[in-house]
């Protein structure tokens, strides 16, 4: 099990522990930027395997806890213990000079032991992207893909960086709504074929409740864990489903 | 196209002034006469330029060399930064004029001293871009490649590197610029060939319209390297489009 105090690239990386079980466990924690306190008291456990949709109002800790996850930041109190964690940023933060295919393909290339030349970091990289339904856009640069594909790139990349635990911060928040449907779908299926436990922050309700198995509910900052909504539905699920429209209420009331 | 237009009114203005003023050709010669001078002494003028021409290529070359390891340098170690940085400022404030000399004592009447003027010049244009852009990396960039474990040498590598390249273009065409009035002043100092020594000579012979024929060769000489290189970065670098209100061919 690689866990955080152990990364991959035998760097020592701020981290309160390892977990042998995979899990993702989050105790007390806080964190403030000085005068502006972030977070408070956050405690979370999330059993491998299992998408955890994290919700909550504006500036109110959301990346600050994924960062807290994957390692880039260390908490000012309480501990995080996880497997190894890889962050996929707000805004895809694709490079512009690198084509579709070479910033899939990134994640590859860089890190620790055992990188990839750029032709065999390529080769692994293409089946992913055709999977997204990227075929024919390998060399295209980002700034002539369109939103949702730019998000498919993000993602792929995030998948190849080979991490048990995906944290993916608001992916589709700057997408419309029908491309936003489009790559609820894609995520769905890229999961359902290659599991990982998965932190979903999202300003959307309804997106929580289609994709996550479990609703954690975050209060205005500092934020603070002030409901967690299990979402025991069966995939495929539709906007209009009774039991989504019911839980989507009831997060709904929670987040006010 | 503006810039041809303003040229050639320039031109038109100079050619009237100096004709209906009837001003001695020795004094200014006439745009006419400087053509002219660009024909006849079509031998002369190549065979000087070619010489100016290469001291310019090696010595752009060199300072393209070390400016850009030196930014490099300077980048990643802050120790090196604090130390190094303010002498690369007070290495502007030497007196071309009175190291030029030296160095033609030193080195002699070859290509050295020029390379070495043009170099000392240069370089400075090409580190300041070069390392201000290298330190102004967006930040989701960086966290992006911290979360996937990149080094600090994957960091450049891959991201601060590549998106310095447009800066390290700007310097480099700023240095195209400052690279041939340096050469020049390099060749008066002490030389047997080149556009300055052909200029420095032309000028007590009363071929003044013969100096201003080799000025206007290392303009054009230098206007030729410029677009060069915007032609270049527009090849190279295609995703980092020249500013729409920048010069372009
Ligand atoms: N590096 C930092 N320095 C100072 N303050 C920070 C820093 N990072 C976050 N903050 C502050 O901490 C609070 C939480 O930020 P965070 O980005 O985690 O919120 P968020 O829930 O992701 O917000 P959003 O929904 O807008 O993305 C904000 O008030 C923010 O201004
Ligand atoms: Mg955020």
């Amino acid at each position: 099990m690689t866990t955080r105090t152990q990364a991959r690239d035998g760097r020592p990386r701020p981290a309160s522990g390892r977990t042998d079980d995979g899990a993702l466990r989050l105790a007390g924690v806080g964190r403030s930027f000085g005068a502006v306190e972030a977070l408070r008291d956050v405690s979370l456990e999330v059993p491998a395997g299992e998408v955890v949709a994290v919700v909550g109002p504006s500036g109110c800790g959301k990346s600050t806890l994924l960062e807290l996850v994957c390692g880039l930041q260390r908490p000012d109190a309480g501990t995080v213990q996880a497997p190894r964690a890889v962050l996929m940023p707000q805004g895809d933060q694709l490079l512009p000079w690198l084509g579709a295919l070479d910033n899939a393909a990134l994640a590859l290339r860089v890190g620790g032991d055992g990188r990839m030349t750029r032709q065999a970091a390529r080769e692994r990289a293409r089946p992913v992207l055709a999977a997204l339904g990227l075929d024919g856009f390998a060399a295209v640069r980002p700034a002539q893909l369109s939103g949702g594909m730019r998000q498919r790139v993000a993602f792929a990349r995030t998948l190849l960086a080979g991490a048990p635990v995906l944290c993916l911060d608001e992916p589709f928040g700057a997408l419309d709504a029908i491309t936003r449907a489009d790559a609820q779908a894609w995520l769905q299926d890229a999961l359902e074929a290659e599991p990982r436990t998965v932190l979903l922050v999202t300003h959307d309700v309804e997106e929580a409740v289609l994709l996550a198995d479990r609703i954690v509910v975050l209060s205005p900052r500092p934020g603070r864990v002030v409901a967690d909504l299990p979402v025991a539905l069966p995939h495929p699920r539709a906007a209009t489903d009774p039991g989504v429209v019911a839980l989507r209420q009831q997060a709904l009331e929670r987040l006010r | 196209m503006l810039a041809a237009l303003l040229l050639l009114a320039g031109l038109g203005a100079w050619q009237l002034y100096t004709v209906a003023g009837s001003v001695d050709t020795f004094i200014l010669p006439a745009p006419s006469d400087v053509i002219a001078s660009l024909w006849d002494d079509r031998a002369l003028l190549w065979s000087n330029f070619t010489v100016t021409a290469r001291e310019m290529g090696v010595g752009l070359a060199v300072s393209l060399a070390l400016g850009v390891a030196l930014a490099v340098a300077l980048h990643e170690s802050r120790t090196t930064r604090r130390a190094v940085y303010p002498l690369l400022i007070a290495s502007q404030t030497i007196p071309v004029v009175l190291v030029a000399p030296l160095l033609v004592t030193w080195f002699g009447y070859g290509i050295t001293p020029k390379v070495a003027i043009v170099a000392l010049v240069c370089f400075f244009p090409i580190v300041v871009p070069t390392l201000s852009a290298l330190g102004a990396v967006d930040p989701g960039q960086r966290k992006l490649m911290s979360t996937l474990g990149a080094s600090r040498w994957q960091l450049l590598r891959h991201v601060e590197a590549p998106s310095a390249l447009p800066a390290l273009f700007v310097g480099a065409r700023l240095s195209v610029a400052v690279g041939a009035i340096a050469a020049v002043l390099a060749e008066t100092a002490g030389s047997e060939s080149g556009l300055g020594h052909l200029m420095l000579q032309s000028i007590p012979q009363l071929e003044t319209a013969r100096a201003f024929a080799a000025v206007a060769v290392l303009s054009l000489f230098s206007l030729a390297l410029y677009l060069g290189l915007t032609l270049a970065q527009r090849r190279l670098l295609p995703w980092a489009p020249l500013r729409p209100e920048g010069p372009t061919p």
